[in-house]
């Protein structure tokens, strides 16, 4: 077990000029088989393999990794975490996960940053006032917080926000989650991997997994440029890549891949202090820690896995950025970058047995996948170790596809999709 | 006004007979036009000019070039400033005025310089480990961190400035006008292709700007002349100075930005003509990245004290601004490019007191001319302290062990006010690498160097690892012939290029960290970032946790993560990284090169589409006499619709239930343009919207209009409207306003991928037609003044059309209705719309004729129980849900079939659509309230629906709602619940027809 992290030992390691802290995960070589394989070492894979080990007592577990954790997506996202869905399937599924998120420094002994600072959800036309007051009725009777403001509370929460009148799309009105807010992407990730690698879960990088081997239906182990590892249980955890990996098995899923630009400005002193998201005007937007704007636009038009930004985008999405905060023309752009998001036709995501026995698939998240982090892992933990669904993620089967059981969040996302 | 004492009296780039005002942190100062602030505060011996990051230590301009880590300015006040501009990079004009970010009071004494004093308790990363005691706390500490950190300041009001954007296409695009670039686009241009320079400068010419030496037997200054001049001759070039080239995207397309209103001669707080700043989006059939190098620093203790710099600026502030960076200097080096910098800081008077080769013997031209001035060269020596805090003073020396990895023999002091170091020179690859490409690692340089193309690009010059300038020249010139020869442009003669002296230099010797008196962290920083203080201790912190790979290293310690995006740190950070590691630094790699090169202004681009340009906003024909009639207005789509007219007096419902009233007992009119029309025609246009709406088509007869729905592949409904069969092959369609142009791309992108053999063309005629919906028992009435055909229920039947001259106006008529009422939709062409309308209103005076707008139009449709698609559906509903089975065919097949079969879909108990009436018949519910059976006393509840639409119903004297309910058809009669905040609504489920239930008032009252 690596040592507590605290002021103390901060204190204590300083006198000793840091030489005496340990890794936050060890590096170790694969062992020939494990009770349960995580192809994945994002977030959700990692979550995965700590809540095996925590609430299912499963700790002869793997991660296996291609690139680096927290490479993917886990690490390009613009680390916002609501739980404002509309259908009571999803916004159960989310609010574990905001519920997980809200202890999770402390569990994990590992400072996540979770800022809940408020997600602003605005209305900027009838339609999406009816909408928006749908959704946070829905909310509020699921037991979720969430709260409709008028312009002149929006603009009180957010006075750099253009919410005057003769705007080309003026603000209505906004739904508030206030426990909503943003965490540090990668310190979930590394958070999650130096806790699981406390129960000796093995997290095993730059090894990719090269086939999914079965027999009689059911799965053995996989294929990996280190060799052949074998498990009874299998997960595929690969955001951006889950229709290939799932195809190692034989598996076609209904899920297309579009790459999500993201960007963020260069750091300034603190002017927007909540989450501010838009569907009419397709923009996102808050400020870090650092004093980054961190911005994110909508999905782009054309299937892909080149984790490729455009020009196109960056220009839109900086025009939606100054319609709703107009002091923000002169700022300038530091970085821009894409992410893969797999998505499925109803924009909810698959946490799910598959028909091969003892093989889960765990993805489609789309744009959606960093606040669903721990959540996503609990449950998937769950169907994993129990060989079953848990009733949170039950409606979220592969299955539904074919009974037509969809949780369509396609009208119900912030931002269209 | 402060001397500019450390200006040269001769030399340099610029202007002395320009001397421009500016104030830095309060205080006024002089410089030159051609000065940089950077430059011109230098003249002025200024000292500290930032604060750090993380540890707010006083920190000096470090570069001359877009490299800068420390000297970032907030540029003027008000709406014009800047936040976190290079000091390098800013043009000094009359009456700049700047101030320091990130410190207070004052750059001089800082309060923030107290996290120095705790920084060993702040090493990498010591965020992640501490803060999370007590767990409600961490907002606490974070809003103290957040107030910490950020550097400039936004402006607190809007952009008065406006920006541009331009498409250029072109042969040839060569990226910097150093000496590379100029031969690339001389040999490009020559041969007659297209071709476009851009350099970030104003000045062209590149790193000879700050160099002396001779090209083609003449000064390097004069040949640059020379060259521009004949490229500026060429019909087919372009040269754009003060343009920086910032995103490489796929397909050879570029992004840059070129700055129009930075002007040395003109202040920039003066109003212009013309955008600031445009966006050139450029489609290259080739590229030549002539982008140049980056020095890069040697890493020792406490190499950032102000007064420490690249040994390469020093030499530009000397050779370009006839600046003296200091009265006493130290270069310190691992080759023989830094003896430059010695060499014309002696020449131009400068006390050289030494010159510290880390190498032994080191021998050549450079060491030799060296020596020749009497220069002290202390070879097989390193710097292993710096002395001075806010100025450096002196610095300490060491001699290095035969091996080199270790320091030995007493300390010797020298005195210096300006110390110069040079690591070597890093190409400037960031382009080639957002092209897709990969660096590679070159051992011999100690640098990422191109590696093969994954574009139609080349690198030339430094930027492709050839430093020496004779080699620049000849790099650029077949870059160049080659790009445009690959873009078909033969070389017409054989031109000569350019040539100039070739100076042998020894090899570099690499040393990354450079040892000290203590380990690094342990007394001393060594830092790498100076941007974000990122130390040597970091690194190898960050690698002793595990964080190995170079993705991890930088998001762990900040490493590049600055608005200079690493330009001088990452490299040394990567080599540190490799000897924690223990591995070689072509196997960490190098992070991703992320667009931008450089930042890039957020209303450069946006360009104009902000403000009323940021949307187009659409409006009918008649939107001008709808303003007259004093509407208010809707946003629905870019459309502006008149919601409701709005008289004197009256409140929003007054005037809905004059409107609605008008409608039933009169005639209201209605403008109903906004809806989509598409033209569709072709032999198998029937056959068409037979797979398209789940109804039948091919029946209905010439002249006859049908209500269709079209379902998505799932099932769900998606759209619906009237569609009129105008001619054998010719239908003209209806859309909802909102899903037009969806709708059309629907149709199309069936046509075109999986119905190609289907004849059948669809255009958008939305705008070419006005339409005016005539709508109330005395609509016939009206309409007969205006034209001549048979009205009557018998001539002209509800759901049919006709073509007819209406007010002397060919026009087409619809009757249909979305009321309920006798109503007739006449489109005229858009330029006669306001004449038809306008006669309209006047002849129908006397049957007071009202003009309503859409929330009337919602009302009279929702006590018809006729659904909105988007109101009443949600991507969920299925004609069934919404009691429209009689809609769906079962003898043929349409798009969405399949799925309506599917288990989910036949369930029991799904949601359906049902009328709401509340128990107080005045109370309105409100559109979006959730319904549940069983009311508890607190969430969570189960909820069953909820109302999609609700409204209060002139008509009927109470208020009425549609909503949809779980099994709700079979429940009708049941009361069901609107637990709203504070109170609950009891209402009883009907069918969702609340007025004229039998149809009786359509043909007329």
């Amino acid at each position: 077990m690596t040592s507590r992290y605290s002021i103390f030992s901060l204190m204590r390691n300083a006198i000793g000029y840091h030489q005496g802290w340990q890794r936050a995960w060890r590096s170790p070589e694969p062992k020939p088989s494990y009770d349960a394989i995580i192809i994945g070492g994002g977030g959700h894979g990692l979550a995965t393999a700590y809540y095996l080990a925590k609430e299912h007592g499963i700790t002869n577990v793997a991660v296996i990794e291609k690139g680096w954790i927290g490479g993917g997506n886990t690490g390009r996202n613009t680390t916002i975490i609501r739980s404002n869905y509309l259908w009571d399937e999803s916004a159960r599924l989310y609010d574990k996960s905001l519920r997980l998120y809200e202890g999770l420094s402390q569990e994990i002994n590992f400072n996540v940053m979770l800022s809940q600072r408020g997600v602003l959800n605005l209305a900027h036309n009838l339609h999406d006032l009816r909408e928006i007051s749908r959704r946070v009725n829905a909310i509020r009777l699921n037991g979720f917080d969430s709260e409709m403001l008028t312009t002149e509370q929006v603009q009180a929460m957010v006075p750099i926000l253009d919410c005057s009148k003769d705007a080309r799309y003026p603000v209505l009105g906004a739904s508030l989650q206030k426990r909503g807010g943003v965490a540090r992407h990668d310190g979930v990730a590394w958070g999650y991997a130096r806790a699981a690698d406390g129960y000796g879960v093995d997290i095993i990088q730059n090894c990719e997994v090269t086939g999914i081997v079965r027999e009689g239906g059911k799965v053995t182990g996989v294929e990996t440029t280190r060799g052949l590892i074998n498990a009874p249980k299998v997960g595929i955890v690969t955001a951006g890549h889950t229709s290939h990996v799932a195809a190692m098995a034989g598996l076609r899923l209904p899920i297309e891949s579009y790459p999500l630009q993201a960007m963020v400005s260069e750091p300034i002193k603190p002017v927007l202090d909540c989450v501010v998201m838009s569907g009419a005007v397709h923009a996102y937007i808050s400020q870090s820690d650092r004093g980054e704007m961190v911005m994110g636009a909508g999905i782009d038009h054309f299937t892909s896995y080149a984790q490729r930004s455009t020009l196109a985008v960056v220009e839109q999405q900086m025009a939606a950025v100054i319609k709703l905060i107009p002091i923000l023309s002169r700022l300038r752009l530091m970085r821009q970058w894409a992410g893969i998001v797999d998505t499925c036709p109803d924009a909810s995501p698959i946490v799910s047995k598959t028909p091969v026995d003892g093989l889960y698939v765990n993805g489609g998240w789309g744009t959606g996948g960093f606040k669903g982090t721990p959540g996503s892992g609990w449950v998937f933990a769950h169907t994993m170790a129990r060989d079953e669904p848990h009733e949170l993620n039950a409606p979220f089967t592969l299955d539904r596809f074919t009974t037509g059981a969809l949780i369509d969040e396609h009208g119900a996302a912030a931002v269209a999709h | 006004m402060s001397a500019q004492k450390n200006r040269l009296g001769n030399g340099g780039r610029i202007n002395r007979g320009k001397p421009l005002r500016f104030t830095f942190n309060g205080r006024d100062y002089q410089g030159y036009e051609g000065d940089t602030l950077a430059s011109a505060l230098l003249a002025n011996n200024s000292g500290a000019v930032a604060r750090s990051f993380k540890y707010h230590r006083p920190r000096g301009i470090y570069s001359a070039g877009v490299e800068e880590p420390n000297a970032v300015v907030q540029l003027e006040t008000g709406a014009r400033t800047r936040p976190n501009l290079q000091a390098t990079e800013i043009e000094l004009y009359d009456g700049l005025s700047a101030t320091s970010v990130n410190c207070w009071p004052t750059v001089e004494f800082d309060i923030g310089a107290i996290n120095s004093l705790a920084a060993r308790l702040l090493p990498a990363g010591f965020y992640y480990k501490t803060f999370m005691w007590p767990k409600s706390f961490w907002m606490t500490y974070e809003r103290v961190i957040r107030n910490a950190a950020g550097l400039g300041k936004a402006p607190t009001a809007p952009d008065p400035d406006t920006y541009h954007k331009c498409h250029a296409h072109t042969d040839v695009l060569v990226v910097g006008g150093g000496p590379a670039g100029l031969a690339a686009a001389l040999a490009a241009g020559r041969t007659g292709a297209r071709v476009i320079l851009a350099e970030q400068e104003h000045d062209f010419g590149g790193r000879l700007l700050s160099e002396r030496g001779d090209i083609d037997g003449i000064p390097a200054g004069d040949w640059v002349g020379l060259a521009l001049a004949e490229l500026n001759a060429m019909e087919e070039v372009t040269v754009l100075g003060r343009t920086t080239c910032f995103g490489y995207y796929d397909h050879n397309y570029l992004g840059m930005v070129e700055r129009c209103h930075i002007n040395a001669a003109k202040s920039m707080l003066e109003p212009k003509d013309g955008p600031s700043e445009r966006l050139w989006r450029v489609r290259s059939h080739q590229v030549v990245l002539a982008t140049g190098a980056i020095e890069r620093p040697l890493v020792f203790a406490d190499n950032d004290r102000p007064g420490v710099m690249l040994a390469g600026a020093l030499r530009a502030y000397l050779n370009r601004y006839a600046v003296r960076p200091g009265r006493k200097a130290v270069i310190f080096t691992n080759n023989d490019d830094a003896y430059r910098s010695a060499i014309d800081l002696h020449d131009s008077g400068v006390e050289v007191t030494a010159l510290i080769d880390l190498r032994v013997d080191p021998d050549g031209p450079l060491p030799d001319a060296a020596r020749a001035r009497n220069i002290q060269v202390m070879d097989g020596w390193v710097i292993t302290r710096v002395l001075g805090n806010r100025r450096l003073r002196a610095i300490e020396i060491q001699r290095l062990t035969a091996d080199g990895g270790a320091i030995t023999g007493e300390a010797r002091r020298i005195d210096c006010d300006v110390l110069g170091s040079s690591g070597g020179w890093n190409p400037v690859v960031h382009l080639h690498s957002q092209s897709g490409a990969k660096a590679r690692f070159d051992d011999a340089l100690q640098s990422f160097v191109p590696g093969p193309a994954r574009q139609a690009e080349r690198s030339a010059g430094a930027a492709n690892g050839a430093f020496a300038l004779d080699d620049c020249l000849g790099q650029g010139h077949a870059a160049g012939l080659e790009a445009a020869k690959l873009a078909g442009f033969k070389s017409k003669s054989k031109t000569k290029r350019p040539t100039a002296e070739s100076i042998d230099e020894a090899p570099l010797k690499a040393m990354w960290i450079v040892p000290g008196e203590a380990k690094p962290g342990h007394g001393s920083k060594h830092f790498i970032d100076l941007h974000n203080d990122v130390t040597v201790a970091d690194i190898e912190l960050a690698a002793r946790e595990g964080f190995h790979s170079v993705e991890h290293v930088k998001r762990y310690t900040t490493l590049g993560m600055g608005p200079d995006q690493g330009k001088t740190g990452n490299i040394p950070g990567m080599a540190v990284l490799a000897g924690a590691l223990d591995t070689e630094i072509a196997s960490v790699g190098t992070t991703t090169f992320r667009p931008p090169f450089t930042p890039v202004t957020y209303g450069a681009l946006a360009g104009r589409d902000i403000g009323e340009f940021s949307d187009p906003a659409r409006k009918t024909a008649l939107h001008h006499w709808h303003e007259q009639a004093s509407a208010l207005f809707e946003d629905v789509g870019q459309w502006k619709r008149p919601w409701y007219y709005p008289k004197a007096g009256e409140t929003m419902q007054d005037s809905l239930n004059r409107e609605c009233l008008a409608v039933r007992h009169g005639v209201g009119i209605l403008d109903a343009t906004t809806l989509g029309k598409i033209d569709i025609q072709g032999p198998d246009a029937a056959e068409f919207l037979n797979r398209i709406y789940t109804n039948a088509w091919s029946k209905l007869a010439v002249g006859r209009c049908r209500y269709g729905l079209m379902l998505g592949e799932d099932g769900m409904v998606m759209d619906d409207g009237v569609t009129a069969r105008l001619a054998e092959n010719h239908f003209h369609m209806t859309t909802t306003t909102g899903n037009a142009a969806r709708v059309l791309g629907w149709l199309e992108e069936w046509l075109q991928t999986e119905w190609p053999e289907l004849k059948v063309y669809c255009n958008s005629v939305t705008e070419y037609w006005a339409t005016m919906t005539v709508c109330g028992p005395r609509s016939r009435d009206l309409l007969a003044e205006f034209t001549d055909i048979d009205l009557s229920a018998e001539a002209f039947p509800f759901m049919s059309f006709k073509q007819a001259d209406v007010g002397g106006v060919a026009a087409r008529i619809f009757r249909i209705s979305f009321t309920g009422e006798l109503s007739y939709e006449i489109n005229v062409p858009a330029s006669h719309g306001l004449g038809l309308w306008t006669a309209l209103m006047t002849a129908g005076e006397k049957y007071g004729i009202t003009p309503y707008g859409t929330e009337t139009m919602h009302i009279l449709r929702a006590e018809k129980g006729y659904i909105i698609v988007g109101q009443e559906t949600d991507g969920t509903m299925t004609p069934n849900d919404l009691g429209m089975d009689w809609i769906v065919s079962t003898k043929k097949d349409f798009i969405g079939r399949r799925s309506l079969s599917r288990t989910d879909c036949t369930r029991p108990g799904r949601k359906q659509l049902v009328g709401l009436l509340t128990d107080n018949p005045s109370e309105v519910l409100p559109e979006g309230a959730q319904l549940v059976f069983d009311v508890k006393p607190q969430p969570p509840m189960d909820m069953v629906g909820h109302v999609t639409s609700s409204y209060y119903s002139a008509a009927l004297g109470r208020s009425i709602a549609l909503a949809v309910v779980k099994g709700g058809a079979d429940r009708m009669g049941e009361t069901i619940h609107a637990p709203l905040i504070g109170k609950t609504v009891n209402c009883k489920i009907t069918g969702p027809v609340f007025y004229d239930p039998d149809g009786s008032r359509i043909d007329g009252a």
